[in-house]
């Protein structure tokens, strides 16, 4: 059993471009949910929006990768538009039902034959995405590998600007949750009522509070498409979501770095739990597991691991039990 | 305590009085001075008409109690009123303005606040938050300008002083960084009044400010809402408690099913055939069987 091997694996996944990606979509949640209220169950499409624009802009339209991260925003800011005047003024469970629906409608929209000529269909769009980044790379050109972490050139030039955008978008979310603006958007969260008996206009807030998270969402979108160099359809799927919002809670709802630590535990187990599976079953400690079968496995652990973190610890990491309870009025 | 805010006060408090002496009790009954004025306002569920208010005024300065049995439209009225339901017809206007059909936070902001039957106290936000919410044109609230403190901090500090000052007079200053939802249900209603008067309303609506508080923090609600008219507030409160009404309110307005009954001063509403009837029914000193009797000449 190479232990080196499974924790050089786990590492590398653990603050590697997929959990950046996760990573910034819980960041959109944590603005959505945590501190306004918002049951945005669609986040996926705002990744897949980010996503797309780049693959459209840069291998349909071959124009700049840099118009391409504004196009992104663009068409994150209008989703968010689209979904959030119709059901803002509802009630909460509307906009949940509304962008879970969205979400699917928008990956069917994106790989239907119809659009295939500018979206590329259920195949998607593979191709030099990200070129004009991966241009900018600094790192030399025969750079091998770190000594732990098993990435390329490529990813690691992906990986340091990532999480240089995480800290940036962090920064700005901190700046606002501690700003009057997030005094009212919390205030929205507690009781919508209560902020339109003190004067504000609670929709506004809540569709500001939609598109950024939305934006936000968009950016790890714009992160995969470049860092994968391929955009599909059907890695779209509503689970991603649910990943993302996995990731807030076990962070704890709220908080500026809940989704940070959030994400980079998240794929620490994730990976952690499927390369010591895979290796346990090659070194034949496990011999009722095929190794087909650690893919799945590792994702009931997961979930056995989220009751547990619910029962346990429902506040999640950084959050504060006693206020949690105070919820329950 | 009472005899010091009496003389102290004097002067609003008898001019409130004094402005009303002079108008008939009778319902509908046009005020000298009024704020809010209601006309045809209708709102009905389904075949249920729950408000059918005719014509009410509500006058400047005034403590003005809305008061009936329970199911009367009294809280439907206020949420008519304060734009947070619909009216199906009927128009009013507030300081000579025409404001039905105006959104809810719109007119919070021309000054019309109001309070809940069930208190929204912020749960997961601390008490001085609360407070910090209820300030009006902050410049921090803008989202852009959210991101440069320099820009709002001294704003921030000013709205600070105030809530402070607020939360002092109303007994909550130990409180400021404990979380509103670790308040008592007494305290919760105090930091809702304060953080209301955060808003400077011109017109402050209370919907049943006395639910659910002992008697010894009711009689401290009760200076308070004696204070802000001391200040110039006009207050509109929904009660239930006859005592309170007669307490402090200068007129007195009766709803019964959806309709205005009888309005008037206190020790004139009260004695008002009308009302007794609506809170006792019209037959409740009518007898209604033999062993009734019986029970109270045994009684007696």
């Amino acid at each position: 059993m190479d232990w080196g091997f499974v924790l050089t694996q786990t590492m590398t996944q653990a603050i590697g471009v997929t959990a950046i990606i996760y990573c910034l979509a819980a960041i959109g949640l944590n603005v959505q949910f945590g501190y306004a209220g918002l049951l945005n169950f669609g986040q996926v499409a705002f990744v897949a929006a980010g996503s797309y624009a780049v693959g459209v802009i840069v291998l349909t339209f071959d124009l700049s990768l840099w118009l391409a991260i504004l196009v992104g925003i663009i068409v994150a800011t209008l989703l968010a538009l689209l979904l959030g005047i119709p059901t803002l003024r509802l009630r909460a469970d509307y906009l949940a039902i509304v962008t879970i629906a969205a979400s699917e409608l928008f990956r069917l929209s994106v790989r239907s034959i119809a659009f295939k000529d500018v979206l590329g269909g259920a195949q998607g769009l593979n191709g030099k995405l990200g070129q004009q980044f991966h241009d900018t790379n600094p790192l030399p050109a025969d750079f091998e590998s770190l000594p732990v972490l098993s990435w390329t050139r490529q990813d690691l030039w992906v990986v340091i600007v990532g999480w240089i955008l995480v800290a940036a978008v962090t920064v700005l979310v901190w700046l606002l949750v501690r700003s009057p603006w997030g005094r009212v958007v919390k205030g929205i969260r507690e009781d919508e009522d209560a902020v339109v008996s003190l004067g504000k206009n609670v929709f506004v807030y809540k569709l500001q509070a939609l598109i950024l998270g939305g934006v936000i969402g968009a950016l790890g979108g714009i992160v995969w498409a470049v860092a994968k160099q391929s955009v599909q359809p059907d890695t779209f799927q509503p689970d991603f979501t649910f990943f993302a919002y996995t990731i807030l809670l076990l962070g704890g709802a709220a908080r500026v770095f809940g989704p940070i630590v959030g994400a980079i535990i998240f794929w620490f187990l994730l990976a952690g739990t499927g390369e010591f599976l895979g290796q346990a079953i090659q070194a034949g400690w496990i011999d009722f597991l095929a190794p087909t079968d650690v893919g799945n496995i590792r994702f009931v652990l997961m979930g056995a691991g989220l009751i547990a973190l619910m029962v346990f610890r429902p506040q999640g990491i950084f959050g504060d039990r006693k206020e949690l309870a105070l919820d329950a009025r | 305590m009472p005899d010091s805010t009496a003389t102290a006060a004097g002067t609003l408090a008898e001019k409130a009085k004094a402005a009303l002496s002079q108008v008939e009790a009778r319902p509908g009954v046009p005020k000298p001075d009024p704020i809010l004025v209601a006309d045809h306002v209708k709102r009905s569920f389904g075949g249920l008409t729950a408000v059918n208010v005719e014509h009410v005024e509500i006058q400047r300065g005034a403590i003005t109690a809305l008061i009936g049995p329970n199911g009367a439209g009294k809280t439907t009225f206020f949420n008519l009123i304060t734009g947070f339901d619909d009216a199906n017809e009927g128009t009013w206007t507030f300081n000579g303005r025409q404001v039905a059909g105006m959104a809810p936070y719109r007119l919070a902001r021309i000054g019309m606040v109001r309070t809940f039957q069930l208190t929204k106290a912020l749960s997961r936000m601390t008490v001085i938050d609360n407070m910090r919410l209820g300030a009006k044109h902050q410049t921090g609230e803008r989202f852009f300008a959210a991101i440069f403190p320099f820009l709002w901090s001294s704003q921030e500090k000013t709205i600070d002083e105030r809530s402070l000052a607020l939360l002092r007079r109303f007994n909550l200053h130990e409180k400021v960084k404990d979380f509103a939802g670790s308040l008592s249900g007494g305290q919760r209603k105090l930091l809702e009044m304060a953080r209301a008067l955060m808003a400077d309303p011109e017109l402050i609506m209370l919907d049943e400010p006395m639910a659910g508080v002992n008697p010894a923090l009711k009689q401290s609600l009760l200076g308070h809402i004696k204070s802000m008219r001391e200040e110039g507030t006009t207050v509109l409160f929904v009660e239930h408690d006859m005592d309170m009404v007669h307490d402090i309110s200068d007129w007195v307005i009766v709803m019964a099913q959806g309709a205005v009954i009888a309005e008037g001063p206190p020790d004139a509403v009260m004695k008002d055939q009308a009302v007794i009837d609506a809170y006792l029914g019209a037959h409740h000193d009518a007898q209604l069987t033999e062993s009734g009797e019986a029970l109270t000449e045994g009684g007696s």
